[in-house]
């Protein structure tokens, strides 16, 4: 940084450069619409005569919806002109630039509304000065800076026209100052330009902080949708496997199984062939059933967390002291979520911890669901590795719930999930 | 014997039509939903249905539901409900009512004919056939304690008990003899401090008590 020489810095400002005229130009044509805000607070009062009795509040209404009025043409044009001669882009405002004029009158409250008149009334008339001062400034310098040329031209009968020493050295200063009048213009054109253009974005454009906070809450409402539509999705492949895949398979079974008891005089090697196959068909609906049990237990949107949650802690082979206190029912995507969490927990204590028993909670406290899995196995987990576990965090993540797991070598390990209890 | 089939799938319904007839069975019936299910079991007054649980419209427990109905009305009959996957607490629903006559079978059992006709004669008898998934899941929940006391042919013997199966079933599935079955039985009783019943279905519903009481 800081490479720029004072030089080419002053060459950049030469009253000649098309920065220096960019910038004018650009400070100029906004004094007009800077004083249009004091232009219209002014307008009404010409009509005020205190001898007709026009009521004063009813002037200072007029003036209020007015200046209200002209908010947002004003705001147009101004942000039209940093667009047309700086290439400065100020979005428009969602709740302020939308909707029937008059709408502006009802948005006192909003912060958006007070930033304008912040710009239209004070810092614009502020800038316009500035305006003025660049405008005053090109021109005293031009019209100083040909002093010299000036008298030069005039006849010598002039009283102006004087060949005394004095007049010459008055001349020639008026002449320095109307250069270095000329020679400053430039810097303060650009001076109030940075100005101009800092305020314009700051109060002419949408707030950063209330664009982020709407941004933060269109995407917490489309992530919300996008869960529950991959929970929906989740439920409709439950239900057509177990519709099309699960019943397909069962006849088969029971077809190989009726061949099996009830075929005979059939060659060793047939038979054999009809007793594998049964078996496959057997072996294929457990992995089915489990897969699909996995995926969506029906018990859990039949009965909820506690059946559902029981029925796992039934299935894994080690002792499992279950407390579920959830009333009244998280959402049905948050059970999901939840039932998963202590689904993936387990399955992981089975095939790491080496434990040989676990505590499972799940309690309502509030809004929030509470999870937790303690075991008191060997410990170490991590997870940084392993897919089951980042799998989980996602998962939880997915609902903005909090995921932590406590796991020292040597155990005991703890996993606690908070979950909001609603999208 | 005459049967009622409730299942939706055209192909299993198919299915289970023809196993049954080849294997002596009388299909009076075989509809597709709970409300036809219930009309046939008034017309016909069969011995058993087979019921699957998750049928239109719903497809959630209409079966079971339809079972409780008919449970109410027709006592006499028999259920065997078939599911596509079983949890513990459907079959504590269902064996909350009475323990006899009653079946709660995965779906896929039915390609076991032997074991699935079996489990349908016991159950149309009045007894209880209850998924060896749904047992080992009750045994699994009760771990500690007096279990462990057990021994292993002991825990086997327990499991099939709780299935529903009389001591000659138990012991053809073991094979060994139904005395020593009997002496098995005894010393489950005994360890367990469980009343001693009489009766199948009565003794299935001490030892299903007993694994479904909290500790």
């Amino acid at each position: 940084m800081a490479s720029i020489s004072p030089a080419r810095r002053a060459l950049a400002h030469a009253p000649w450069s098309p920065a220096a005229w960019r910038d004018t130009t650009f400070v100029a044509s906004g004094v007009p619409l800077q004083f249009a805000g004091w232009a219209v607070l002014g307008s009404v009062w010409p009509f005020w005569a205190p001898v007709n009795a026009t009521p004063i509040f009813l002037v200072l209404a007029g003036t209020c919806a007015l200046t209200l009025l002209a908010l947002r043409p004003l705001t147009r044009w101004q942000r039209e002109r940093c667009w047309a001669m700086l290439g400065l882009h100020i979005p428009s405002i969602p709740g302020f630039d939308e909707g029937r004029a008059w709408e502006v009158l009802r948005g006192l409250r909003k912060p958006e509304v007070w930033r304008m008149l912040r710009y239209h009334l004070i810092v614009g008339p502020l800038l316009a000065f500035g305006g003025l001062a660049t405008i005053a400034a090109w021109a005293g310098g031009a019209i100083l800076a040909c002093t010299g040329a000036y008298t030069w031209a005039l006849p010598d009968t002039s009283p102006l026209s004087s060949v005394d020493k004095a007049h010459a050295v008055r001349v020639g200063m008026l002449s320095v100052v109307g250069v270095l009048l000329l020679v400053a213009a430039p810097w303060v054109a650009a001076g109030v330009r940075r100005l101009d253009a800092r305020a314009a974005v700051a109060l002419l454009g949408p707030d950063r902080a209330a664009e982020l906070e709407r941004r933060v809450e269109d995407l917490a409402e489309k992530r919300a949708s996008v869960v529950d539509a991959a929970d929906l999705e989740r439920r409709r492949i439950e239900r057509d496997l177990h519709d099309g895949a699960q019943q397909r398979l069962v006849s088969l079974a029971l077809n190989l199984g009726l061949a099996r008891e009830t075929l005979t005089g059939v060659p060793d090697d047939a038979m054999r062939v009809i007793v594998e196959a049964h078996e496959e068909a057997k072996e294929a609906l457990t992995e089915l059933r489990n897969l699909i049990r996995g995926l969506h237990p029906a018990v859990l949107e039949d009965r909820g967390l506690d059946a559902a949650l029981s029925g796992i802690a039934a299935r894994v082979p080690l002792e499992v002291r279950l407390r579920v206190e959830v009333e009244p029912r998280a959402s049905s995507t948050v059970e999901a979520v939840a039932y998963f969490v202590v689904s993936e927990a387990l399955t992981n204590v089975v095939k790491h911890a080496r434990a040989t028993a676990v505590d499972v909670a799940a309690i309502r406290e509030g809004a929030r669901l509470r999870l937790t899995v303690a075991d008191d196995g060997v410990g170490g987990a991590d997870p940084s590795r392993g897919t089951g576990l980042t799998g989980l965090a996602r998962r939880v993540r997915s609902v903005d719930g909090t995921f932590r797991i406590i796991s020292p070598a040597g155990g005991p390990t703890t996993v606690t999930v908070e979950l909001p209890c609603a999208l | 014997m005459r049967i009622v089939i409730a299942e939706d799938s055209v192909l299993l319904r198919a299915g289970l039509i023809k196993l049954l007839e080849t294997s002596g069975f009388e299909v009076a019936a075989a509809v597709g939903e709970a409300e036809g299910l219930l009309a046939a079991v008034r017309e016909h007054r069969p011995d058993a249905a087979i019921v699957d649980v998750r049928m239109p419209p719903g497809f959630t427990d209409e079966g079971v539901r339809a079972a409780l109905v008919m449970r109410r009305e027709a006592p006499e009959v028999a259920v065997l409900l078939l599911s596509q996957y079983v949890e513990e607490r459907y079959a504590a629903d269902l064996l909350s009512t009475s323990t006899s006559g009653i079946g709660y079978l995965l779906k896929d059992r039915v390609a076991d004919v032997s074991v699935f006709l079996d489990a349908l004669r016991r159950v149309a008898a009045g007894g209880t056939a209850l998924d060896p998934e749904v047992v080992s899941q009750l045994l699994l929940r009760r771990h500690r304690d007096p279990l462990d006391r057990l021994t292993p042919r002991e825990k086997e013997v327990l499991a099939l008990m709780a299935e529903g199966r009389s001591n000659a079933g138990i012991a053809g599935a073991l094979v060994v003899s139904e005395s020593a079955v009997a002496k098995h039985i005894n010393n489950i009783f005994a360890k367990l401090d469980l009343p001693h019943a009489e009766g199948d279905h009565r003794r299935v519903l001490a030892v299903l008590r007993f694994l479904d009481g909290e500790t």
